[in-house]
């Protein structure tokens, strides 16, 4: 596929260690674009920046050349705090049905509600 | 989370067609493939911008010269994109960088070819990025969830990249002969390659099958080439334009155009760093990390500066 290099006969995948992540330049940002006045800001990606003010400034090249934003927020990526995305943070909910609208049988006859 | 049970969700997401997440527990091979996959998609990007960005001071016109900055600075943009999917799974900027210009690790061929016209701009924006778009539009369906959304992005913006190609050749075209076969001269040099940048063969192609599992590719190399032949066929063909290639023809048939052999000999060669200009591309790239050395190094003092003095005021 057309970006993908393939591997030429004979040849290895280059060897990656992950063990060591060492960042020797600028820190890693989030991006947050807010991409019209009554929406929040969303996630777009991240970028490399020595600090907020440039990163806000390379933001703005990077994720909105075509006015896809108003606004931006920059958040270091280190300060990020995660879930664990294993389900097990969301399963409750999901035996909890009468917490939706639709649980409720309510007649036609009752009109909105 | 034990690794049985992550080896059990990460099968489920991939067989419901979910996307999987930076966090999320995945097979090694699966995140060595991706960093390996999306880091020469991100070089192959960042490295696309020097044979246009070559034409740059010579563009015909003010206009031309404002779109093709545009465009090569939209590329800068697809590497960014895809360095910063790539890290959410923990290689960081700087190792894919010096794998890049260690040369241990590649980018696409396409971009080892010269630009010895201002007519290869427009062959490069309806031929490459028009092979690159077939290939991306695919990817959006990838099943890594970073990878996915980066090519949502920036497929937006490509179609825009082949547009004005497309329409750089139809100025020439409709030029004087000289233009007109200064058009023919640059599709004459940019078929073949172009219709290299889907691969080898599927046959030939060792990671093909795996990544067709993992959902991370989604459309074999030479089904996508032919999406890209029959759409690109009759788009030469109403520009007056012949494809240097003989045995091309329609299949009534099928209704596919067949394609001649690929010289795969030049493929391999310029994969292995015989392209015409895999060296000066390479040595160009890390010229320009150095001699922006010192702006990084004053940047960084800067904002450690900046940060003491707000310590002190606080
Ligand atoms: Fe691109
Ligand atoms: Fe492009």
């Amino acid at each position: 596929m057309s970006y993908d290099v393939p591997l030429a006969p004979g040849e290895q995948p280059e060897d990656l260690d992950l063990s060591t992540v060492a960042e020797h330049g600028f820190p890693l940002w989030e991006v947050f674009v807010r991409a019209k006045r009554g929406l929040s800001h969303t996630h777009v990606g991240s970028l490399h920046a020595p600090d907020a003010e440039t990163a806000i400034q390379n933001a703005r090249d990077g994720y909105t050349r075509r006015a896809e934003g108003v606004s931006v927020w920059v958040v270091r990526s280190a300060e990020i705090v995660a879930s664990d995305d294993a389900e097990s943070l969301f399963e409750p909910f999901e035996d909890k049905p009468y917490r939706h609208p639709t649980f409720y049988d309510i007649p036609d006859e009752v009109g909105q509600l | 989370m034990s690794e049985h049970a992550g080896r059990a969700r990460f099968a489920a997401i991939i067989e419901a067609d979910e996307k999987v997440e930076p966090r999320d527990w995945m097979p090694d091979e699966y995140r060595a493939n991706l960093i390996r996959q999306m880091a020469q998609h991100a070089h192959s990007e960042v490295i696309g911008m020097q044979p246009e960005a070559n034409w740059i001071t010579r563009a015909p016109t003010l206009m031309r010269k404002a779109i093709l900055i545009a465009k090569v600075q939209d590329e800068a943009g697809h590497g960014l994109y895809l360095y910063s999917a790539a890290e959410t799974l923990g290689v960081s900027r700087d190792e894919l960088q010096e794998m890049l210009h260690s040369g241990r690790q590649k980018y696409s061929s396409i971009f080892n070819y010269p630009t010895l016209s201002w007519a290869d701009v427009g062959a490069i924006g309806w031929l490459v990025d028009g092979a690159a778009i077939v290939n991306q539009i695919v990817l959006q369906g990838t099943s890594y969830g970073p990878y996915s959304r980066a090519m949502v992005k920036i497929c937006k913006e490509e179609s825009f990249h082949a547009r004005q190609g497309y329409s750089i050749m139809m100025a020439l075209v409709e030029g004087s002969d000289e233009q007109k076969a200064m058009a023919q001269d640059a599709i004459d040099r940019w078929w073949w390659p172009a219709l290299m940048m889907f691969g080898p063969h599927d046959a030939e192609s060792s990671h093909s099958e795996r990544s067709m599992a993992w959902k991370i590719k989604r459309i074999k190399n030479d089904d996508l080439r032919q999406m890209f032949v029959d759409q690109t066929v009759p788009q030469a063909h109403y520009l007056g334009l012949t494809i240097p290639d003989p045995d091309l023809e329609f299949d009534e048939e099928t209704g596919h155009w067949r394609i001649g052999e690929i010289d795969w000999d030049e493929f391999w060669r310029t994969i292995k760093g015989d392209g015409p200009l895999n060296r000066e591309r390479i040595a160009h790239k890390v010229k320009a990390w150095e001699d922006g050395r010192w702006v990084r190094e004053a940047a960084t003092e800067y904002a450690r500066k900046q940060r003491a003095r707000l310590g002190k005021s606080a």
